[in-house]
């Protein structure tokens, strides 16, 4: 028997798990279908982590409101979510007369989208903000920010689940069938479900499903960007995110090679941007590294190899149109898809733009349903309380109530068990090693998991009670074990 | 909070650290602890369950938990305090330690604060290693504790990339285990590791090392399913058109240590390039005055025994220190020519003898380490051939001191 719903969301990524939450507003049966194990392991996982300001993208633009709208209130998003948020501001720094002058259109056109505080600053006042920063000029965003992408979607989708929203993992959509009711039975690799509404926030997947409930003629490009992270020593070097200034190229703006220090202190060099056909190849490739280094050090020259501690890369789901220019957010409900919000094209900024970008798919059913408020949806959630955040005393008290709290797994960012514990419990149910990794921020450090991996994988097992085959540490078949070396 | 008063506390229940704690006690020095993050002593030789432990010092070939139970079993006797499951948090430049356990937070105020916390290795990300991420990618030791502390086979086709003792050590663990080994690959023109380990662990088992060889590319979006493996040129630069590609489902990276010095660090110590360790005096002090290294985290040792042996000059230094609340100064600087690492100590007194420890850059055959002194040799040693994976011992006799100049070594061929 297939499970019912009201509304199933496809796929799990910062605005899926956004959706999932502005919906459980109301008096809705959601479920959210993703073919990973986790949240956030598309395009959501895989960026700079940056809270835009909203200045470079086109005026009237859904990516202009929706960033805006969605800087404006992060404050307030980051305190009901629990996640470490940081307005650190922003500068984008040139040095040429065009450069002058690109950043003064940047300031107009911000001003229009509705940015706050655009400001030109000097030499003196750019090398007094960043002294570790070289240019000329810079253009300063004080509204842009930080967050970390994983506690944010989790957060999302933890709150949308305490709401009332089911979350299928590892359910891989294989067909739509729109009955003739319009209503629809969505078959997965995991079984079937019956939905009246469909919302297709697919991220890199958007096309094909936008095809499989009858919607086509979407064409996606992927914007891929290889990052290479560095250690957490030079992190105080960089206090706010440093880059150059945007240019236009036939993918839409390129925001450049710039750096970004992440919420716990590490800098992030990245993106390159390559159009790129393949959607799920993540490799970084060496001349891409060597590239990133190079350049971002013209910015900030304290690029050294022996602070590097990983790389990663993503790919944004950009899509075309027929001249093969790169276009706005679609979010639609076509009358030709009934009971279907269609979501295309939700490249950057969709971490600033999520929760805007939701409220907008759940308002375009909310004028083609009659829903009624859930009275008991609560906004806020907790998160794991993260021992090395906590002062002298406060450690002292969390250690006093839990004594799993004075016990540190992992040794470089001082994860402790109670930690651990917790992310292996997580509300979602995930029981992958990067799962407890994204929660945890275990495994994350200079030593990426040398001396606390083989103990959260057995913490996973005695848990989980999991045979040794089945500790997963990312996807389907990355089992870490082919068996025990003795019975 | 308040903190407890000791005389010396020593960070790591390892080999330098168990080898200190009995040296200081023989010495005198009772008002100790050991201070251990794990849930026994004895650091990264528990997993080190091969022999080949303990021939210079026992004369006798022991596995890693035995060589560890000797200090193990001396602490025991002598009733030295340890605590386990207790990881310090912060070291500060005046000697507090404050670490944290299942018993809550708490702070000592050290007389003398000995570091002997290892180290740790280098990983596929600092490496920059191209490629996918799929699993299985493990450094050589995270390897050797999954299977030799945890029960648990990490996979059945293995290739390893670095000639690193480490490395070579479980490509036999793991062709022992039922794995084949396809290959281990070293990217210089010579190996990273001793004579005696490709020997026993390579050649032994007809496991093929291809030097002047690295990787290239990493594949697999689950699980790792294969690298590219390319030759490289004099420069280390991979050589186009010489990618080979090889099916794995595991990669044993045994790619370099690195001292674990983040604790050093936040204590004020300044570290040298060259080891990334403490830079010490021949007392084994570092720049901060009462906080001493040895072992590890002071430079990667190719054996155990040096580690211990040092550790117990540090702790002659350190009874020293406690006592008399000072130690002669160490103005003599050690310089380095361009075919030698590093040394160990990087500066002497010249009112004791010493013993100098250091590494070649590259392998030398017929050669002599000289240390001079305004043109004068003041210490020297003889050598049929120096590879970078031995550590090099050079006596200095400080008799033969005349002058309180710079000492430069140098390798004469």
């Amino acid at each position: 028997m297939a499970s019912k719903y009201d509304v199933l969301v496809i796929g799990a990524g910062v605005v899926g798990s956004a959706i999932a939450r502005e919906l459980a507003r109301y008096e809705l049966k959601i479920g959210v279908l993703e073919k990973n194990l986790d949240v956030c392991y598309g395009t959501s996982g895989r960026n700079s982590g940056v809270i835009h300001g909203g200045f470079v993208y086109d005026i009237g633009s859904r990516k202009a409101e929706c960033c805006v709208e969605g800087v404006l209130e992060f404050d307030k998003v980051a305190k009901e979510l629990d996640i470490p948020f940081k307005r650190t501001g922003k500068v984008l720094v040139g040095n040429t007369e065009e450069d002058y002058k690109n950043l003064e259109k940047t300031i107009a056109i911000g001003k229009i989208n509705g940015c706050i505080g655009l400001e030109m600053v000097h030499k003196q006042q750019l090398h007094e903000m960043l002294p570790a920063v070289v240019g000329e000029f810079a253009m300063f965003s004080p509204m842009s920010g930080i967050v970390d992408p994983f506690q944010y979607t989790i957060a999302l989708a933890e709150n949308a689940k305490v709401n009332g929203a089911d979350f299928y993992f590892n359910h891989e959509v294989a067909s739509i069938r729109r009955q003739n009711d319009n209503t629809y039975t969505i078959i997965t690799t995991l079984g079937e479900f019956d939905t009246k509404w469909i919302i297709n926030s697919a991220g890199l997947g958007a096309v094909k499903i936008s095809e499989m409930i009858g919607i086509s003629g979407y064409k996606l490009v992927g914007k891929k960007g290889d990052y290479i992270i560095l250690d957490q020593k030079v992190g105080h070097l960089l206090p706010m995110p440093v880059y150059p200034v945007p240019i236009n190229t036939d993918m839409g703006v390129h925001m450049g090679t710039h750096l970004t220090p992440t919420i716990d202190g590490n800098v992030i060099v990245g993106p390159t941007g390559d159009a790129v056909d393949d959607l799920h190849y993540y490799g970084v490739s060496q001349g891409n590294m060597d590239y990133l280094a190079e350049s971002a050090s013209i910015l900030w020259p304290h690029i050294h190899k022996s602070d590097y501690i990983r790389n990663y890369s993503g790919i944004m789901p950009a899509w075309l149109n027929g001249e093969n220019e790169m276009k706005d957010f679609i979010i639609e409900a076509r009358t030709q898809a009934p009971h279907t919000i269609n979501l295309i094209g939700i490249e950057s900024p969709g971490l600033t733009a999520a929760l805007p970008v939701a409220r907008r798919a759940v308002k375009l059913l909310a004028e083609r349903e009659t829903l009624r408020p859930n009275n008991r949806f609560d906004p806020n959630r907790k998160g794991i309380v993260r021992f090395a955040a906590q002062s002298d005393a406060e450690k002292a008290r969390l250690i006093a109530a839990n004594p799993d709290y004075g016990e540190i797994v992992c040794r470089c960012e001082k994860v402790t068990k109670a930690e651990i514990l917790q992310a292996v419990h997580n509300p979602l149910g995930v029981d992958t090693m990067t799962g407890i990794k994204y929660r945890t921020r275990a495994m994350m450090g200079r030593c990426q998991g040398g001396y606390c991996q083989m103990r959260i994988a057995q913490i996973i097992r005695e848990e989980l009670c999991k045979d040794v085959t089945e500790v997963l540490y990312a996807r389907n078949g990355s089992n870490l074990f082919v068996g025990k070396v003795r019975e | 909070m308040n903190s407890i008063k000791k005389e010396v506390i020593i960070i790591g229940g390892g080999p330098a650290g168990l080898a200190a704690a009995v040296r200081l006690y023989e010495q005198g020095v009772r008002d100790l602890l050991i201070v251990e993050r794990e849930k026994t002593l004895g650091g990264i030789l528990r997993q080190c369950i091969h022999d080949g432990f303990g021939l210079t010092r026992f004369k006798e070939v022991l596995s890693g938990p035995e060589y560890a139970q000797r200090f193990i079993a001396e602490v025991e006797r002598l009733n030295i305090p340890y605590v386990l499951d207790t990881t310090v948090l912060a070291v500060t430049s005046d000697r507090q330690v404050t670490a944290v356990s299942r018993n809550g937070l708490v702070t000592w105020e050290a007389k003398a604060v000995v570091l002997t916390m290892g180290c740790r290795e280098r990983t596929r990300g600092a490496l920059g290693i191209p490629g996918e991420r799929p699993a299985s990618v493990f450094t050589a030791g995270v390897a050797q504790a999954y299977i030799n502390l945890y029960n648990t086979m990490v996979g059945k086709n293995v290739i390893i990339l670095g000639s690193g003792d480490i490395g070579m050590i479980m490509a036999r663990r793991l062709t022992l285990e039922g794995a084949n080994v396809k290959a281990v690959l070293e990217i210089l023109p010579y190996p990273s590791g001793l004579p005696r380990n490709i020997e026993q662990c390579l050649n032994d088992y007809h496991i093929p090392l291809y030097l002047s060889h690295t990787i290239t590319d990493i594949h697999g979006r689950s699980l790792l399913t294969g690298v590219t493996v390319s030759r490289v040129d004099e420069r280390l630069q991979p050589i186009p058109g010489t990618e080979k590609a090889y099916e794995c489902d595991t990669l044993i990276l045994s790619v370099g240590l690195i001292p674990e010095n983040e604790l050093s660090l936040g204590a004020g110590v300044e570290l040298d390039a060259r080891t990334r360790g403490a830079s010490v005096d021949e007392h084994y002090q570092t720049g901060v005055a009462g906080v001493f290294a040895a072992g590890n985290v002071l430079h990667v040792h190719d054996s155990v025994d040096f580690v211990s042996l040092e550790a117990e000059k540090l702790a002659d230094a350190v009874a020293r220190y406690v006592r008399t609340g000072s130690l002669p100064k160490c103005d003599i600087k050690i310089t380095t020519s361009p075919e030698i690492g590093y040394t160990v100590p990087q500066s002497i007194s010249g009112t004791q003898d010493v013993q100098l420890s250091l590494r070649v850059k590259r392998p030398f055959r017929n050669c002599s380490v000289e240390v001079v002194q305004e043109g004068a040799t003041v210490g020297s040693v003889k050598l049929k051939k120096a590879v970078p994976a031995e550590m090099v011992k050079v006596p200095i006799a400080w008799q033969q001191l005349r002058t309180t100049r710079d000492l430069e070594v140098r390798l004469q061929c």
